[in-house]
């Protein structure tokens, strides 16, 4: 059997998965707050919740109405998205003229009514998602078996992050967004919405959270908590990659995923702690984060 | 967290007058309260209300001072209770020591968590010191002397300076009291001192304190170490007062608590976080029983004071009419 420093091929090769997929939602995740932090200078503390309530939403589709895993992809995001359309025009958008932390608090406080709510709502203890049958069974690599299902989720998120990135860089919306991360009164000034965008920017980093949260259904348990525990690693994924760039931020995401996957292999106890690591070394070393441009 | 009600530094020198003789006044009667409290209250609520109080306040030593918002002060609250609990109940030492051993733990903590942090401001630092928050929190998981999941239990709280007995809760509540007016004449000699001033010129402007030869990078981490080391004696001094040290103290729901009290109460003034304080520890105490969670309480109250009145209530009462008729202005 072949080993490296070790340990064997196929132990590697696992755990590379298991990064990879963390790091699919760590890049998914990222993104969206990045998308949102660009225009609206808010750092969505909510992102977590966000990422719960698809989850949430696609489990009670299919505990409740019967609906199935492909219809849940597509509807628990838009209500996520209405959802967080909502908050920003109703709430979030006052903020916008103060100082930025208050975005922080804010949504730091949206964060902890979510969670609380569907913590009392539907208890603490994680609920099982099924795998959607198209998707479930596995294949031999030869070096390895991989899971269909997680095999999906890394390429559906390859696709949705290049989705947005498209979106972002490739079209008339996309240079308006860009437009308005640069000068908002200017582009304002030219007939633009310029609120209506940041609407829309606010609601798309909640759909991508959304998106997230369904495709991590049927891996990780649908939990009230499983929001929290991701949100503070991705914050430290954000401050790796610098809020500069939209690539930077899916790039660092899937980075640190691997790179978190393989401590599991050499020193388990660090896994944990191995991005925050990181990010202080980081920190030390380029302040502005490694794809950053303002200091 | 500079808002748009900050007053020139000129104006800033001590209020004589209605408003200082109103404050000299209630600071007699909140002391004289203070000193009555075990004979109509349970002690140990009230203790445990003194220490969130001291934490706030430390907190917005740096918050409502120097502008910068830490999510991570958990870290020196939680980490300086395992530090006390551990060297009273494993080495033996005296509580004032333990409770000292505490302060410092915490304010190296800070020293390292600082040194990071202050490389990046605002929401960046946020973000940092919340993350490297986290990292302590996954430390103390682990790592064997915390005892994990269980915490460190059953803490004796011994004998102040080898004669006082603080097993007895009269005396344990003198000590908690006296520590607390301590730690609160400490911030109040801090933030008007020299250095408060130069903190002050820093958060509200930072390029002209560089241009007028100041290191402020220095004084931006003293002012960090400072509150670190005033939230861990806070910290220290509750493990005693409960007995254990345990992991909620270092998660990042307890950064989130104290920075909620001391916007609740009033970033930047004096009394503010204990108010503050005073509120949640009371709303938490009344729902415990209750198997309503608290988060939903404490993010729809979040979400409140940043909509509706994000000076805070003493704030607010400072800048509303009656406050200024007695002579207060806001942000004091």
């Amino acid at each position: 059997m072949t080993t490296i420093f070790g340990y064997p091929l196929v132990v590697w090769m696992g755990q590379l998965l298991l990064g990879l997929i963390n790091g699919s939602f760590y890049a998914m995740l990222s993104l969206g707050l990045a998308v949102i932090f660009g225009l609206l200078r808010v750092i969505n503390f909510a992102h977590g919740a966000m990422y719960m309530l698809g989850a949430f939403v696609a489990l009670l589709m299919a505990t409740y109405l019967g609906l199935n895993y492909w219809v849940a992809l597509f509807v628990a995001p838009l209500v996520v998205a209405l959802g967080g359309a909502i908050v920003e025009r109703t709430m979030l958008s006052r903020l916008y003229k103060l100082d930025h932390l208050y975005g922080l608090l804010f949504t730091f406080g949206l964060a902890l009514l979510i969670e609380g709510t569907f913590r009392y709502l539907f208890g603490a203890s994680g609920q099982p998602y099924p795998v959607p049958a198209a998707l479930s069974g596995g294949v031999n690599l030869g070096f390895m078996f991989l899971p269909i299902y997680r095999g999906w989720v890394i390429i559906a998120s390859l696709i949705a992050c290049l989705a947005v990135w498209l979106l972002i860089e490739k079209t008339k919306l996309g240079s308006y967004l860009r437009a308005s991360t640069e000068n908002p009164v200017l582009v304002q000034s030219f007939g633009v919405n310029v609120p209506l965008l940041l609407t829309l920017t606010y609601a798309l980093g909640a759909g991508l959270a959304g998106l997230a949260g369904v495709l991590a259904a049927p891996i990780y348990q649908v939990s009230p908590l499983m929001g929290t525990n991701i949100i503070i690693i991705v914050f430290a994924v954000v401050v790796v990659g610098g809020m500069g760039s939209i690539l930077g931020a899916i790039i660092t995401g899937y980075m640190l995923g691997i790179a978190e996957g393989l401590t599991k292999v050499i020193y388990p106890e660090a896994s944990n702690i191995v991005i925050f690591v990181i990010m202080a070394i980081v920190l030390i070393l380029r302040p502005a984060g490694l794809f950053g441009k303002d200091a | 967290m500079s808002g748009a009600t900050h007053t020139p530094a000129a104006a800033q020198t001590t209020t004589f007058g209605n408003a200082g003789a109103l404050r000299i006044v209630m600071m007699v009667v909140i002391l004289g309260l203070l000193l009555a409290a075990p004979f109509f209250l349970y002690p140990i609520f009230v203790m445990k209300l003194l220490c969130f109080a001291l934490f706030a306040a430390a907190f917005n030593l740096l918050l409502g001072y120097t502008g910068f918002l830490s999510f991570g002060h958990a870290t020196f609250f939680g980490g300086a209770s395992y530090f006390t609990a551990y060297t009273v109940k494993e080495w033996g030492v005296s509580p004032e020591i333990g409770i000292l051993i505490g302060v410092v733990g915490a304010a190296a903590l800070g020293l390292v968590m600082g040194l990071i942090a202050i490389r990046r401001q605002g929401i960046y630092f946020a973000m940092i010191t919340l993350a490297l928050s986290q990292m302590f929190f996954f430390y103390c998981v682990q790592s064997g002397w915390t005892k994990g999941e269980d915490g460190i239990q059953s803490v004796p709280r011994g004998h102040l300076f080898g004669l006082i007995d603080l097993s007895n809760t009269t005396n344990m509540y003198y000590f908690v009291l006296a520590v607390f007016l301590i730690g609160v004449a400490i911030i109040y000699r801090f933030v008007n001192s020299p250095f408060g001033m130069i903190l002050k010129s820093i958060r509200e402007n930072e390029q002209r304190t560089v241009s007028l030869g100041y290191a402020v990078d220095r004084y931006k981490l003293g002012a960090f170490v400072m509150s670190a080391a005033l939230a861990g004696l806070a910290g220290g001094l509750k493990s005693l007062v409960f007995g254990f040290a345990t992991l909620t103290d270092v998660t990042w729901q307890m950064s989130g608590e104290v920075i909620l009290m001391t916007l609740l109460g009033g970033i930047g003034t004096m009394i503010g976080p204990v108010v503050g304080a005073g509120i949640i520890v009371t709303l938490q105490n009344e729902l415990a029983t209750s198997d309503f969670p608290v988060t939903i309480i404490t993010g729809l109250v979040f979400m409140a004071c940043v909509l509706l009145f994000r000076r805070g209530l003493v704030g607010e009462f400072y800048a509303s009419r009656l406050g200024r008729k007695l002579g207060f202005r806001p942000e004091q």
